[in-house]
């Protein structure tokens, strides 16, 4: 019992932080590229629009393991440069989650109705104070639901990065139970992995309370795009 | 302040001049042309797809024409040098939909223009909003969000966010046209005491009594052209054209008089 106790502690101390940080680098990542991607999508000119289509359909269609072993592996194999662990996948997962992101955000700014746009460049807003003010508060409300979803997914898939040695919770998880089957048993195999899963359960878990209450803290009376009178 | 232009007398707040404009193969504007005196109101009324939101839309450039000018008092909108967003600040424009921005409440929808496009202090733009919404009866709504409000209170709203820019010229898309009959008096009523107080207002609708008792002139519009434009009283009782006779007979059929 002590060493299921000590292992869990091990599990927490030294492999969550570095799967809360990967998923919140990630999470990030995916804000500060995917809100652009989609607005050049939607509004950009021609050429922008079709740069961010390659880039969401390259970044969507690659396994996720595969983009962190051609950052890692591949590109310190062939060209000599050796990314840490952790930047490796925090760029691949990074590159994944943006254009994934990219997509929710789409959705939500399509969504919201073409005479909010009208009404605000009538008033004189320019496109981009429009786009600020008015389309992009309605478009964040409207991704958060679908957000959480993605949220979910990428906290599930930093445990890739621990294909390339980056010590998080699954690396932890094995490396734990690695070293203990000798001592009791290959039978701590399978408590040490569900330990493992536990943990990634709580934080899915945790993690989608906290968006649900933001996204009560910022409903707004009747936001379903009321447009028009019943009649 | 610039000199007018010689070809724009002074009191004229707008021009259009052979206003073409076509979606597709659809030629929907065939040659505008009106103006528009301080303080005027000119309704336009003619049977859908005739172009008149066109006409509306061409003149704040949402639709940009294919040819023919348009001048807000001395500055040329059609011309590409002018600043369109800083015409479009000087132009009120009520949509039939409302189009009130959903996640902000009624304040916050007329505060913004002045902030935003302005650069108005939010407490004196507060202030400006408070007395516009007075100004259209809803002082008691401010704290509202759009879809707690009736159609008629968010026209009202919508109403107040133009005119809280302080509007030469507002232009009005059918705005009862999306109302439940008994909501329309109150937008109405809002729209009659602006005309009054001296607001030049363009406005696309069929309410003959307001047309009757407010406006001008009445322009009746036909195959995207203007067919006959005239003041209400003779427009209705003599109308030169045949056509806009048959208009009035179905229009008096549908609305009464």
């Amino acid at each position: 019992m002590a060493t299921i106790w000590q292992s869990l502690e091990l599990l927490i101390v030294k492999g969550l932080p570095t799967t809360i940080l990967l998923t919140l680098g990630l999470l990030g990542a995916g804000i500060l590229l995917g809100f652009p991607i989609a607005f050049a999508q939607v509004y950009g000119y021609r050429p922008l629009r079709w740069f961010c289509r390659g880039y969401e359909q390259l970044f969507r269609g690659i396994p996720a393991l595969v983009l962190i072993l051609i950052l890692h592996s591949g590109l310190a194999r062939s060209f000599n440069i050796l990314l840490p662990a952790f930047t490796s996948a925090l760029i691949a997962l990074g590159l994944r989650s943006s254009a994934y992101q990219s997509q929710i955000f789409r959705g939500a700014i399509q969504s919201v109705s073409q005479g909010q746009m009208m009404a605000a460049r009538a008033l004189g807003m320019s496109k981009i104070q429009a786009i600020r003010y008015i389309i992009l508060p309605q478009a964040f409300r409207l991704s958060i639901p679908p957000w959480t979803n993605e949220f979910s997914s990428v906290l599930k898939d930093t445990s890739l990065a621990s294909a390339i040695g980056v010590l998080e919770l699954t690396k932890q998880g094995t490396l734990i139970f690695t070293r203990i089957q000798f001592v009791m048993g290959v039978k701590y195999v399978l408590v040490i992995l569900i330990l493992v899963a536990f943990v990634y359960l709580v934080l899915t878990y945790a993690g989608n309370a906290a968006l649900g209450f933001l996204e009560n803290r910022l409903r707004i009376p009747g936001f379903e795009m009321k447009g028009k009178v019943e009649r | 302040m610039n000199e007018p232009q010689s070809s724009v007398p002074s009191d004229v707040i707008l021009k259009v001049e052979d206003l073409h404009k076509s979606y597709g193969d659809n030629h929907v504007l065939r040659g505008v042309s009106m103006q528009m005196r301080r303080g005027e109101t000119k309704v336009v009324i003619g049977p859908s797809g005739t172009g008149k939101s066109t006409l509306l839309r061409c003149i704040n450039q949402l639709s940009v024409p294919d040819s023919g000018r348009v001048w807000l008092g001395d500055k040329e909108i059609t011309c590409h040098r002018e600043n369109i967003n800083c015409i479009r600040a000087e132009i009120g424009f009520v949509f039939q939909s409302f189009n009130l921005f959903t996640h902000l409440n009624a304040l916050a929808n007329v505060r913004i223009g002045p902030m935003k496009v302005k650069g108005m202090k939010k407490d004196a733009a507060t202030r400006l909003a408070m007395e516009e919404l007075e100004r259209v009866g809803l002082a008691d709504k401010v704290d509202a969000y759009p879809a707690e409000l009736s159609g008629g209170q968010q026209q009202r709203v919508s109403i107040a966010r133009a005119l809280a820019m302080f509007p030469k010229l507002m232009l009005f898309d059918e705005p009862t046209s999306a109302l439940d009959p008994e909501l329309i008096g109150e937008v109405l009523e809002v729209m009659v005491s602006l005309a009054r107080e001296g607001m030049t207002m363009l406005v696309v609708s069929h309410e003959m009594g307001f047309a009757r008792s407010v406006a001008d002139e009445i322009i009746f519009m036909e195959s995207g052209g203007i067919l006959e434009q005239g003041p209400p009283e003779e427009f209705f009782t003599a109308p030169k054209e045949k056509r806009t006779r048959e208009f009035l007979s179905k229009i008096t059929e549908l609305y009464g008089e």
